[in-house]
């Protein structure tokens, strides 16, 4: 196929030419880092939590901090939930994976630092990590004379005095490998405030439970202490989970008719309300790019069409000199494969462009290279669709055109 | 003259129904993704109190350790501990001030059959409801002597009097929160304004309802209501006495009438943080004096996503603008032999391309019109969405008259070039072509 006859046309039709290659490199540019967005989108939707989130159930009862027997009813709590059939772990806990509500604190790796390294979620309760499901990697998980109470801790805390303060914990492999990149995390040392805790086991992982800064997602510690805020954690088989939810219920209420429940609900649930956002988000960049796709591929059929009724009468004449259907076809279809390559090249530059943009506004990382033959590819075979219409009707012309209206 | 521009106009468009609806569809469209998402950035960035706000300052202040203090980079802390809250509250210096904090409270029900609920709600100090211009059905805020006499009073929402007392004017009855009664002194009107200013950094959200429940911070406290969002900058020995604790957990706001009571109350601030200082119980001494848009910027409330949203919407506008000059374009060129005819018989080129131009602004207004339809249905859409601000998503006017102000100009520039094209073709090679 001749490409320069093609040219010459295309030079006499300057500004139609020039508006679809805008309208190709503008739609390639948006669909590519829209495309990235949708991605990142997903890839935060499907963030692996370390814990066996199918399994998990999740109740809060109003803050029974300010009675006085706190603990005992605590422990009548969990001897309850423990009895009903189908539970495997109870844990009293601070706080849940995508739970929202958390606890983090600043860790040191040198008591003089004056800032710290890092905020890392803390996560309590005597039997967490058996009953989060998470997976031990290296070490040891936490052991019944670790543990102390909550209230000795702050106690503790308040009077300055090191012997009532945790001295183990266990930690994310994310956070191990941040805090000493490549070394091992077992034995070391971490300071909270100028207390030193000994890291004594690693989990695959654990997410937080609110996340402010995806790096961040996965720096959790869990620490021996026993807490009674009124929140358990409970895990069963899947298919028992609405039926343990509904009998703990009950028997919670049946401990004390004069709480308020607060949540109760699966950690599948937990995971969905929490990255709701992320995916109606998503979906509505589905949405754009889908219309983008349309009108871009209409806008093509549109001046396809016009360009071919207006050219009826060369191409006539090309047909009464011998031209075949193919060529006719041809010569739309290579037109518009030209006009798309010029499009993706200038597309690809202002995508690159709206990449960094988007870099240095919402701390998105670097466009794939992946991305741009991919887009090619796909707006290369919207043109060609496009196209393949106004084309046909061309290679319909008759040669007998030419012999008219001249 | 233009009723016949008007009648050609609708004629071509009639000549290919299939274009014009291309064309009016690809309008609509950008034109619906675009309003919808300003909507929503209009509303979300908006003021939330547009009589008051340029009188309302956020004094700022740092009591943390010296440790971690980067010069020129750390910002003073968003919310105060209990002492220095008092403190500014009791120097008087502003029109009017008063401190908060957010909190949870059980409310028991009237009727004995009822679940008792948990309600939002503010603790804070009477000039509260001067300040922020909140509106009241019945009764009225609180005086400074019920904050000293920790007086058991509450004003209610609106909303909270309608759960109920079905209604009816309550102020005088008692409404039993956190296990203690409570009189009603004053019922609010729906008021909730948008974006939620002084929730900011209390653990409250940023866009939706209003809180249920409003007591005397001095009466709360002394109940044990906790609040929200308690920061504590050092070893804490008892929860219980949030006061004397070296916690934050309190914001403050001040009512300055004109420029120079901005100015005076900034050094005011400032020589309270020296003071402090020379006390011994600051190591920092930045202070800040934000009003409360600045106060908005500042906590950037506005998600990321919904700017992302309307860049995308306008790049998708800009795309079916693209898309409509080379429509009309094409249009246009198709019909040389016309323009060539009318120039022939007399038209001037102004009125080639006044005629285009109609027909482009008509391409505008359908496309607006339609526009309007995806518009509710995109906001019905944000609506159904799991954000905060979803229920706020509502078309006002002035979006509805911008739609077809956008509509238009879209059109119109869509319009130029096609119908300057028409305007400066020669008629005589077009009537020989033809």
């Amino acid at each position: 196929m001749d490409i320069l006859p093609i040219l010459s046309t295309l030079r006499r039709h300057k500004i139609t030419a020039f508006l679809v290659i805008i309208e190709i490199a503008l739609t390639c540019a948006i669909v590519c880092n829209a495309v990235f967005l949708i991605s990142q989108r997903l890839d935060r939707i499907h963030m692996q939590s370390g814990v066996a989130e199918h399994e998990l159930l999740q109740i809060v009862l109003t803050d029974i901090g300010v009675t006085k027997d706190e603990k005992a009813r605590t422990l009548t709590d969990i001897a309850a939930l423990r009895q009903i059939p189908g539970v495997t772990e109870v844990a009293s806990v601070n706080q849940a994976p995508f739970g929202n509500s958390s606890w983090n604190s600043g860790i040191k790796l040198d008591p003089k630092q004056r800032v710290s390294t890092l905020n890392a979620s803390t996560y309590y309760g005597e039997n967490a990590l058996q009953t989060l499901g998470t997976q031990l990697v290296m070490g040891r998980n936490l052991q019944p004379d670790d543990y102390m109470d909550f209230d000795d801790v702050v106690k503790a805390a308040a009077a300055k005095d090191p012997k009532g303060i945790p001295k183990v914990t266990v930690i994310t492999q994310t956070l191990a490998e941040r805090l000493w990149p490549g070394q091992g995390a077992l034995g070391k040392q971490i300071y909270l405030s100028d207390y030193p805790i000994t890291v004594v086991g690693v989990v695959k992982d654990l997410v937080r439970p609110s996340i402010f800064d995806d790096a961040a997602a996965k720096f959790s510690m869990v620490f021996p202490v026993r807490i009674t805020e009124g929140q358990y954690l409970i895990r069963t088989a899947p298919e028992n989970r609405d039926a343990v939810l509904k009998a703990a219920l009950e028997k919670l209420k049946a401990i004390n008719p004069h709480r308020v429940v607060l949540k109760k609900r699966s950690m599948d649930e937990m995971r969905h309300d929490f990255f709701q956002n992320d995916r109606a988000m998503a979906g509505l960049l589905v949405g754009v790019c889908v219309a983008l796709l349309v009108v871009t591929a209409l806008g093509i059929v549109g001046l396809g069409s016009f360009w071919v009724a207006q050219r009826r009468r060369q191409i006539g004449v090309r047909r009464a000199l011998g031209a075949t259907r193919r060529n006719i076809l041809n010569y739309f279809q290579t037109e518009n494969f030209l006009l798309a390559t010029i499009g993706i090249v200038v597309g690809m530059v202002m995508a690159y462009g709206i990449n960094l943009l988007l870099m240095v506004h919402y701390e998105l990382p670097r466009l794939p290279a992946i991305y741009f033959p991919v887009g090619a590819l796909l707006l290369w075979a919207i043109g060609q669709l496009a196209v393949l219409g106004p084309a046909m009707r061309a290679a319909a012309v008759p040669p007998v055109v030419a012999t008219r209206s001249v | 003259m233009l009723r016949y521009y008007v009648d050609l106009a609708l004629r071509s468009l009639r000549r290919d129904k299939v274009l014009t609806v291309l064309m009016v569809l690809a309008l609509a469209l950008g034109i619906g993704a675009s309003i919808t998402t300003l909507t929503v950035l209009r509303l979300l960035s908006g003021d939330p109190l547009p009589q008051k706000s340029s009188q309302l300052y956020y004094p700022r202040i740092d009591p943390n350790p010296r440790n971690g203090y980067i010069e020129g980079q750390t910002k003073p802390e968003a919310v105060m501990t209990y002492v220095d809250a008092m403190n500014l509250l009791n120097a008087h210096r502003a029109k009017r001030q008063a401190a908060m904090a957010l909190m949870q409270a059980k409310v028991a029900p009237l009727r004995a059959h009822e679940r008792p609920f948990y309600s939002d709600g503010v603790m804070t100090t009477s000039d509260f409801f001067t300040m922020f211009d909140a509106p009241f059905q019945y009764g009225g805020g609180w005086t400074p002597t019920d904050d000293a006499n920790r007086a058991q009073l509450v004003v209610i929402a609106g909303f909270l009097n309608d759960k109920l007392f079905g209604g009816a004017n309550s102020v005088g009855k008692t409404i039993r929160i956190e296990d203690h009664d409570f009189r009603i002194v004053g019922v609010l009107k729906d008021w909730s304004p948008q974006p939620r200013f002084y929730t900011q950094e209390l653990g409250g959200r940023s866009y939706g309802d209003g809180e249920a429940v409003f007591l005397p911070l001095a009466a709360a406290r002394a109940i044990d209501i906790t609040p929200n969002s308690v920061n504590c900058f050092a070893s804490v020995s008892d929860m219980k006495h949030l006061e004397t604790q070296p916690c934050m957990w309190l914001g403050l706001w001040v009512e300055l009438g004109d420029a120079a009571a901005v100015a005076s109350y900034k050094e005011f601030l400032a020589g309270y943080a020296n003071q402090q200082q020379s006390l011994g119980r600051f190591q920092r001494t930045e202070t800040d004096l934000p009003d409360l848009m600045q106060w908005l910027r500042d906590e950037q409330v506005v998600p990321d996503d919904v700017r992302l949203q309307a860049a995308l919407a306008f790049g998708f506008l800009l795309i079916c603008v693209v898309n409509t000059v080379g429509l009309l374009l094409a249009k246009c060129l198709r019909r040389s032999g016309e323009i060539g005819v009318r120039r022939a018989l007399g038209a001037t080129r102004r009125d080639v391309f006044v005629q285009f131009m109609v027909e482009a602004s008509m391409v505008g207004l359908a496309g607006g019109l339609l526009g309007l339809v995806f518009t509710e249905l995109g906001l019905w859409g944000v609506r159904h969405q799991p954000a905060q601000y979803a229920s706020l998503a509502h078309l006002n006017i002035e979006m509805f008259l911008f739609t077809f102000v956008v509509a238009l100009v879209a059109s119109l520039i869509a319009g130029l070039l096609p119908a300057w094209r028409a305007c400066v073709l020669a008629p005589a090679p077009q009537l020989k072509a033809a």
